[in-house]
């Protein structure tokens, strides 16, 4: 579904990626782990391009999203993105939040569009909070809404990007509860976080790089208890399980 | 008792008699109070226009500075925009008055009404550029990256969530430019403008009074502004509802 190909990202003259080969099956919930400065959210950021990679290939659904003549914005589309700050518009009630992108694209009108949000609203509990405007909720119910926000879209891959860093720990709780729920609903979900007890539940495959590379690749179970490379096992040792 | 109050009173009822005669002769006389209604409504024709043109201008140049920032496209056309907040920034508005009209202008018979609105909406123009541009800078990134993330086009993101909230942030320093702008048409007369400051001019010159015309003129500015500073009260009023927490 997701394909990169010898995929490099510089800053200036400080190279993040250095040549990432990746394959992203559907149905697949591939978690992205790794030492802070390690690419882990670049590599995350090239697969919409939030990042436009130097050099390398970004395949998704048979078509090279970084080649010219690709339409971004119509890929988007169909790749859902979660922030670590969440970023939902502070401008917009909760239900306007959710229905912005699926109105103006024109993708739904108007009324299913609501019906739609209210549908996803109540399925994460936070249906009373349509009308309320961000600023009024806590970091927790944020991000279930940014999620949400996300699938009103109906994408076909979610993209995670450290979900929970930013809120308290009794938060973080209910957003990687409502992540669960969809990784059981088959969604395709690629997601960069230091949460290692969801990587090892929910996770089909958890990846580890460092230094711009992908190091060790496995299963949770083989990854977490019996890792080979030497900074997956530094790394592992340092991080409390 | 009587001589005290007559002391006082005397002086009164003659500054009084004074005053009337004054008022008389300075605005109703000859309909003088004419100039002054007609002043009243060149000033704001051409504040009115002239603030349209600045708006235009400055959304206009704060876009394309900042979509340079945000994307390193529109080189070239940046470096003209910055040009532009550069010199008109530079100079005095009453010289951009002058070479519009008397430079500019000088070949053909422009209205001079409509020169006045032309130099003050491009003066204008430069301010509220600087003002949209520090609007938009104040918005966090990642409502951009959320934006084009649901599928939205730079632009669209634009419009649908940077510049609402943009616009929200920037409403007092734009009424504050609006404001000096208004009152900076009083220099209009520079070109024979019949504007609301060369109208108290025009009366005095009639009357040899200073001091009612003047003081009418600065009452009138004064209403106005507090007008405008009211509207504007209520709409960010308005527009602040989602502060609330």
């Amino acid at each position: 579904m997701i394909t990169v190909k010898n995929l490099y990202k510089k800053f200036d003259n400080l190279e993040v990626l250095r040549g990432i080969n990746e394959t992203i099956e559907r149905g697949e919930k591939v978690v992205i782990i790794g030492p802070s400065g390690s690419g882990k959210s670049t590599f995350l950021r090239c697969l919409n391009l939030l990042e436009m990679p130097t050099s390398g290939e970004v395949w998704f659904e048979g078509q090279q999203i970084n080649a010219p003549g690709c339409d971004i914005n119509l890929v988007r589309r169909k790749m859902g993105m979660v922030f670590q700050h969440f970023n939902l518009f502070p401008h917009l009630t909760i239900l306007e939040n959710i229905t912005l992108a699926p109105i103006k694209l024109k993708i739904m009108d108007k009324a299913s569009a609501i019906e739609k949000a209210r549908k996803l609203l109540s399925r994460i509990g936070l249906a009373d909070k349509e009308n309320a405007y961000p600023a009024q909720l806590s970091g927790g119910q944020k991000q279930r809404i940014a999620i949400v926000r996300s699938l009103a879209m109906s994408p076909d891959v979610m993209l995670f990007d450290e979900p929970t860093s930013a809120l308290d720990p009794e938060m973080v709780g209910e957003v990687l509860d409502v992540m669960r729920e969809l990784a059981e609903e088959g969604m395709t979900m690629v997601v960069v976080t230091h949460e290692m007890g969801f990587a090892r539940e929910v996770a089909t495959r958890v990846l580890f790089m460092d230094n711009g590379q992908i190091v060790e690749q496995n299963t949770p179970r083989e990854f977490f208890t019996s890792p080979k490379n030497p900074r997956t096992i530094e790394f592992l040792a340092k991080v409390i399980i | 008792m009587e001589s005290i109050i007559n002391g006082i009173s005397q002086p009164l009822s003659n500054w009084w008699a004074g005053f009337r005669e004054d008022f008389i002769n300075n605005f109703i006389t000859d309909n003088r109070w004419l100039f002054l209604w007609r002043g009243l409504l060149c000033t704001l024709q051409i504040t009115f226009f002239a603030a349209i043109i600045g708006i235009v201008i400055g959304f206009f140049v704060a876009l394309v500075r900042t979509t340079n920032i945000y994307t390193g496209k529109l080189r070239f056309l940046n470096g003209i925009c910055k040009l532009y907040t550069t010199v008109i920034r530079g100079t005095p508005v009453v010289t951009q008055l002058l070479i519009i009209y008397y430079v500019i202008f000088a070949t053909v018979n422009i209205e001079k009404t409509l020169a006045a609105i032309v130099a003050f909406g491009i003066n204008s123009g430069a301010y509220v550029a600087e003002i949209v541009r520090s609007g938009i800078m104040s918005i966090d990134r990642g409502q951009i990256e959320a934006g084009r993330s649901l599928g939205f086009s730079y632009v669209k993101t634009m419009w649908y969530i940077v510049m609402p909230q943009a616009f929200k942030n920037i409403l007092p320093a734009l009424a504050n430019e609006f404001i000096a702008l208004l009152k900076e048409t009083s220099v209009s007369g520079y070109i024979a403008t019949q504007d609301l400051a060369k109208a108290g001019d025009i009366i005095q010159s009639r009357t040899y009074s200073a001091y009612m015309p003047l003081i009418a003129v600065a009452l009138i500015y004064l209403v106005l502004v507090v007008g405008l500073t009211a509207c504007v009260n209520r709409l960010e009023r308005r527009l602040g509802r989602s502060d609330n927490r």
